[in-house]
């Protein structure tokens, strides 16, 4: 019986996807009548947003339909690459990730998202240094009044293995250090959860994603804000991006202009918790160069 | 004018026999397409799964024996540590915990479900029954998380994540299951088996243990197999209780990781083609191979059951 539902499963998802790389490829300068379909597929960070921007752009433009997935960054990097998908979202540059040919996409920023360390309420602590953070993270503080907290044992709460959010927070907040085999969770609601009611308990999070049942902690005296993040003063961030397997069409395109388009970036963008790419005043490439 | 009739009559296929014949076409055409379905999920789990071996040159023994999951870094010689033993113990250990636990709950409420009250049975316990099937495994999730995590941590310390808390949800999970297996096994006992026990003059819980519980036992066992592989292969709710740490278990309220909580953690990071994608693939293969393992199990009870 699973054989057979997994089975049919499968064969939907060839046909559809099957569908969209056909529908992507029917060329520039179609009639606006016309029905137009989008997939856009990948980061489950900024599936929220690409999906009410989706939702926007297709009132206004009725005969465009706009299928946003979520399914991971590398999912979407590997199905753009492929021209399974019009748009690939990913947390992290192409350049960054292995198996993917960056030479090949183009990069859109829509946004960004500062990432800060957050623990359970109860710690004690509300400022760590980084030489700190990275300790906690490597196992090598294993508890919490070591470092000017309670007595409790630190829980650390990790994200699964080559998630985007994980690989930036261990670029810029652990400099490239390899945390300790602990606890791995996938979805940031489920890590909010754990977080807020384990006694002890430390992971990191997207700005948009905390409120006030767990706390972020400032980094080396600097606090998690956007407008540290504007300015690079606090460097745990990272862009969203919408990948294109070369320029993109010209239905994609509109799309993509529009999320780009001031109405998206000063309403929706900061509305869900992100932060404007055109708000930045700094630059940063794949290698971490910041402009 | 009269034979001429029946001469056409007896030659030709009526149409009942044409609805017949299409009728079987249908059926055989459904029965091919499933057939199919199965080969290529054989087929395209084994290309991917196998890859790791014979692509990436991953030993088969440090893959199932290996301690060492980390398959984005490779030791001091080279090697990808891809060792999937904590995930492979993982699973066992939940599985097990739970049907051990899982079965005498079953047992004891089919036997007052079908010998006890049937009534009452069929009135109020099959409904509750149905709708724990029925409820979507996310919920089971939710509920360990929010409330069985915390009290493990209540009561026994540490963080509540772990495969004690993960063995709970799955008893939960197929607690009806194999209850609703094991009432249809009862259930198929010969009624003339337990009349001829008590005119023997046995009583009433000497027939049921000593007759309806022999006879189904093979029926019971295909139940509580049945459950264990729904709960090898349930990936949703224990993932969020169990705290996914790909370490070798070393006690049950440690966090700990299975199979499924890895695969399905993972598979969305990946790139389709690498190393890190093909080692998941093949921890793919590995519960394939489990469910067939259980599939052969249950034929094997099965069978011996007939031929008592």
């Amino acid at each position: 019986m699973k054989f057979v539902v997994a089975g049919l499963a499968l064969v939907g998802l060839m046909a559809g996807c099957g569908k969209s790389s056909s529908s992507s490829s029917d060329s520039t300068n179609q009639a606006s009548t016309k029905k137009q379909s989008i997939t856009a597929v990948g980061s489950t960070a900024l599936q929220p947003l690409v999906e009410s921007a989706a939702e926007a752009f297709s009132n206004e433009n009725s005969n465009y339909q706009i299928d946003v997935q979520g399914g991971g960054s590398g999912t979407g990097l590997s199905q753009v690459q492929t021209g399974a998908v019009d748009i690939g979202n990913s947390d992290v540059f192409a350049e960054e990730k292995s198996g993917i040919d960056s030479s090949k996409l183009v990069d859109h920023k829509v946004a960004v998202v500062g990432m800060a360390p957050v623990v359970n309420k109860e710690v004690g602590v509300t400022n760590i240094t980084k030489e700190n953070l990275i300790k906690v993270f490597t196992g090598k503080v294993t508890n919490w009044k070591e470092i000017g907290g309670k007595d409790q044992t630190i829980v650390v709460v990790n994200r699964a293995t080559g998630s985007g959010t994980r690989a930036t927070f261990e670029k810029w907040g652990l400099d490239g250090a390899t945390p300790i085999k602990s606890q791995e969770q996938d979805s940031s609601g489920t890590v909010k959860k754990i977080v807020a009611q384990t006694p002890g308990a430390i992971s990191y999070l997207a700005f948009s994603q905390t409120d006030d049942t767990l706390k972020m902690l400032s980094v080396d005296g600097v606090k998690p804000t956007n407008q540290n993040v504007a300015t690079n003063k606090w460097v745990i961030w990272s862009y969203e991006h919408m990948y294109t397997k070369g320029n993109p069409t010209t239905k994609v395109k509109k799309f993509l202009d529009y999320v780009l388009s001031k109405e998206v970036q000063g309403g929706l963008v900061e509305k869900m918790g992100y932060l404007p790419v055109t708000d930045m005043k700094v630059e940063r490439d794949s290698n971490g160069k910041v402009k | 004018m009269k034979t001429e009739s029946i001469k056409k009559n007896l030659t030709t296929r009526s149409k009942k026999a044409k609805i017949e014949r299409f009728g079987k076409l249908v059926s055989f055409i459904c029965i091919l397409i499933i057939i199919a379905v199965v080969v290529a999920i054989f087929y395209f789990v084994s290309s991917k799964g196998l890859a790791t071996f014979f692509q990436n040159k991953v030993n088969v023994i440090d893959f199932i024996f290996g301690k060492d999951w980390q398959p984005s870094s490779v030791d001091q010689s080279g090697k990808p540590l891809v060792g999937a033993l904590p995930m492979i113990a993982g699973s066992f250990i939940v599985t097990v915990l739970s049907a051990i636990v899982a079965t005498p709950f079953a047992v004891g409420t089919a036997i007052f479900m079908v010998e006890v009250s049937p009534k009452r049975g069929a009135n109020l316990l099959q409904p509750v029954i149905e709708l724990l099937v029925g409820i979507p495994s996310v919920v089971y999730g939710f509920i360990g998380l929010s409330v069985i995590v915390p009290w493990i941590r209540g009561i026994f310390g540490g963080t509540g994540f772990g495969i004690l808390a993960g063995a709970i949800i799955l008893f939960i999970m197929i607690l009806p299951t194999v209850t609703s297996m094991t009432v249809d096994a009862l259930k198929s006992v010969p009624r003339h088996y337990r009349e001829a026990s008590l005119a023997l003059g046995a009583t009433r819980w000497q027939t049921t243990y000593k007759v309806v519980l022999r006879v189904a036992t093979p029926g019971i066992l295909t139940a509580v197999i049945f459950g264990m592989s729904r709960a090898f292969g349930e990936a949703l709710a224990i993932q969020m209780v169990i705290g996914n740490s790909a370490v070798m278990p070393t006690g049950l309220l440690t966090p700990a990781a299975t199979l499924t909580s890895v695969l399905t953690m993972g598979i969305g990071n990946t790139i389709s083609g690498t190393l890190q994608n093909n080692v998941l693939w093949s921890l793919a293969l590995v519960l394939l191979f489990m469910s067939l393992f259980f599939n052969l199990i249950m034929r094997m009870i099965a069978k011996k059951g007939a031929m008592n």
